[in-house]
């Protein structure tokens, strides 16, 4: 059952590229999305019931906190193809297509390599999330890059080129300098058996074995491989000042593609480093890994702040505000205790917020024809739906009540206060008041305002399609249902996860 | 004795890269680096692995730029850092990783002599020609050279099996470089140049 998890976006994708018909594609990932959902429930419920499935011979065996990582990228993927149907048949029945920004016509990508991309890749972040050797973590992080970057290419315009060999060439470096850090990492668990031969275990490899004998390991070269890991596995995760690509590919990319980018993931980076932080939690070294992502945590939620504020492209201020989310995740985690279960319930609300607001501004980008902020206007009159669900999203990634994200924030300030680091304690709140009026501004900007007399009446008139708000309402409705109340199994299984990383 | 004049060799290819005057000659050198990789472990007594990188890395990957370079068939100027500096900054590097070998604390007696320098040194000129050289192409070529730097690294620790992630690892680049390469043609197409100095409209 665990292998489908790979197998079957696989054997999807493969299927796409020679079946080729449009509406075959798009038809398939919609139900790829919803088995790959269904199993990985069934993971989930297992795992979190105690047992630990296992495939390929143990290359795959997910623990609470992979599986958490793996829901999310199941649920996120479900809720884009459904509403990749109705954008891609929308793009195919576009007569003409010119850029946005210099009104060079350009076309689109072949819908087949676009869906089979998406599969590959949900395939690769699968394997990221189930596998506890370190060395198919690299392998799939990397399958990741190199599967998503033609999505982001999918406009074939000179933006998304620049934005796609940036997200390239930045994320490519980055992992080989993880990789590195995975070399060092088995360097400082290498011992000499007195004739000059190494002593190495046959699954050295794994996870499980690092942290159980983290005793014996050199600490210096641990602290070192855990530096590596961070700046390779941090650039990808979008962590500051390493996020250069972040906001370009997010904003170039179609906007369910977007959505994965940022929700599901970064969250598959996180996991990387996160895999380092056990391994020194293990050796008894917690403190210095904590510390390092404290202060990117930190660094994250300046930038984020500094870039925020007065951001006049809405796609480029919700990729920074992901850039923030990743400091808020950094720090929670580097903090300890029970900012980890902060963290890790503030991991699922911001990948269902920051999938939502995605999927909407394509709706925007649709209907307005424009990045600007500043030229959206009146969006309670032209598109209620998405101006209702644009607000409560706001609302939620900026961590207001009564959403989940304002729960995971206070719960991470509890322990930042619990734990007495007081740096912290004054930028962290202070970032979030400045990025919630950063963001208030554009979003309020954007949904109220008269009706824009100046668009063509067809369009302002327009009703909104199912398929474009069925999705982000969805999400919106579990976002706000983890605000108000948290199920235990829930509850219990973040905290699980959170265990694995010092909470 | 082999082992030692293919580091000595590695090491001369690394300065030779970052003198490299145009395209041609940084992929004819990386070919020829991918052979001497490949033969280090033969050296070693990893024939299956050797063979893979012989292929990959000194003949597939090189083919693959060199077609890469001809689809495009621009000559332009290929780089923004001054040659000669380039070369100082990695004998700096040869320089430092050389004092790292023998002031590194707690070093584990597990790298042969010279590995340790001859990979840092690597890995370190693949960065500078990613920095400093201003077409895409060359770019890919110094990931390409830094990945070299640290598969060198970790060959001493290949010893411990796990074939199957040094092959996947091979098979990730070798696609990493075709993707590349369908992206520069691209860049070609579409501005005319594969100078990363015209990507100027993403900013905030």
């Amino acid at each position: 059952m665990l292998e489908t998890l790979i197998i079957l976006p696989l054997a999807a994708g493969a299927i796409m590229l020679a079946v080729g018909n449009g509406l075959f594609c798009r038809m398939l990932l919609p139900c790829v999305g919803i088995c790959h959902t269904a199993i990985s429930s069934w993971l989930v419920i297992n795992v979190a019931s105690g047992g630990r499935p296992a495939a390929f011979f143990g290359l795959l065996a997910p623990d609470p906190l992979g599986s958490l990582f793996l829901i999310l990228a199941s649920v996120l993927f479900l809720a884009s193809s459904f509403y990749a149907t109705g954008y891609l048949r929308e793009e195919e029945l576009a007569e003409e297509k010119t850029c946005i920004h210099d009104g060079r016509p350009f076309t689109n990508a072949p819908e087949r390599r676009f869906t089979a991309c998406l599969c590959f890749f949900l395939a690769a972040m699968s394997l990221v999330t189930t596998t506890p050797h370190l060395g198919a973590l690299w392998v799939g992080i990397e399958a990741t890059t190199l599967s998503s970057a033609p999505l982001i290419y999918f406009h074939q315009h000179q933006r998304s080129l620049e934005a796609t060999w940036k997200y390239l060439i930045i994320c490519s470096v980055g992992i080989a300098l993880a990789l590195l850090g995975n070399i060092l990492l088995s360097v400082a668990y290498c011992d000499n058996d007195g004739a000059g031969n190494l002593v190495l275990a046959d699954d050295i490899d794994s996870l499980g074995w690092f942290m159980a004998h983290a005793g014996q390991a050199a600490q210096p070269w641990l602290k070192a491989a855990f530096i590596f890991l961070l700046v390779g596995y941090g650039a990808k995760m979008g962590l500051a000042p390493l996020h250069n690509w972040l906001p370009d590919a997010h904003s170039e990319a179609p906007s369910l593609v977007s959505a994965l980018l940022s929700g599901a993931l970064l969250n598959c980076a996180m996991l990387g480093i996160l895999r380092g932080h056990q391994i020194l939690l293990a050796a008894g070294i917690g403190s210095f890994s904590g510390s390092l992502l404290v202060f990117f945590g930190l660094i994250s939620l300046v930038f984020a702040a500094i870039f925020i504020v007065g951001q006049g492209h809405y796609k480029r201020m919700l990729a920074y505000s992901s850039v923030e989310h990743m400091g808020i995740l950094a720090l929670g985690i580097g903090i300890g205790g029970i900012a980890v279960q902060g963290a890790m319930l503030h991991s699922v609300c911001h990948s269902l917020a920051k999938c939502l607001l995605f999927l909407l501004s394509g709706n925007i980008l649709a209907r307005y024809h424009t990045y600007s902020s500043y030229d959206v206007r009146g969006m309670r009159w032209t598109m209620p739906i998405t101006g209702a669900l644009w607000l409560a999203g706001f609302l939620a990634v900026a961590g207001s009540p009564p959403f989940g994200i304002f729960v995971s924030e206070m719960i991470i300030l509890k322990g930042i206060f619990a734990s007495s680091h007081w740096i912290a304690a004054c930028v962290y709140p202070a970032c979030l008041g400045i990025i919630f009026v950063g963001l208030s501004m554009a979003v309020l900007r954007m949904v109220q305002g008269p009706r824009p007399m100046d668009m063509q009446a067809s369009l302002r008139k327009r009703r909104e399609p199912v398929w474009s708000v069925l999705p982000p309402a969805l999400l919106a409705l579990l976002v706000l249902t983890l605000g108000i109340w948290i199920p235990a199994p829930l509850w219990n299984y973040l905290q699980m996860a959170g265990r694995l990383v010092g909470g | 004795m082999l082992f030692s004049n293919i580091i000595l060799l590695l090491l001369l290819n690394d300065l030779l890269l970052l003198a490299a005057p145009g395209i041609t000659w940084l992929i004819r050198l990386t070919a020829f680096q991918g052979i001497l990789l490949g033969s280090l472990l033969f050296d070693m007594e990893h024939a299956l692995l050797a063979g893979a990188v012989l292929g990959i890395k000194g003949i597939l990957l090189p083919l693959l730029l060199a077609r890469t370079y001809k689809h495009i068939g621009k000559r332009e100027k290929t780089h923004h850092l001054n040659l000669g500096v380039a070369v100082v900054m990695g004998m700096l590097g040869l320089i430092f990783s050389l004092w790292l070998e023998h002031n590194l604390p707690l070093m584990p007696d597990i790298f042969p002599v010279l590995l340790l320098p001859a990979a840092i040194t690597t890995l370190f000129c693949g960065l500078i020609l990613v920095v400093g050289r201003a077409t895409a192409l060359s770019q890919v070529i110094g990931y390409l050279v830094a990945e070299n730097g640290i598969f060198l690294l970790g060959t001493p620790l290949m010893a411990a099996g796990a074939i199957w992630f040094e092959l996947a690892l091979l098979l990730d680049i070798f696609v990493a470089v075709f993707v590349m390469g369908i992206a520069i043609g691209h860049i070609g197409e579409k501005f005319d140049s594969i100078d990363t100095a015209r990507f100027r409209s993403l900013r905030d």
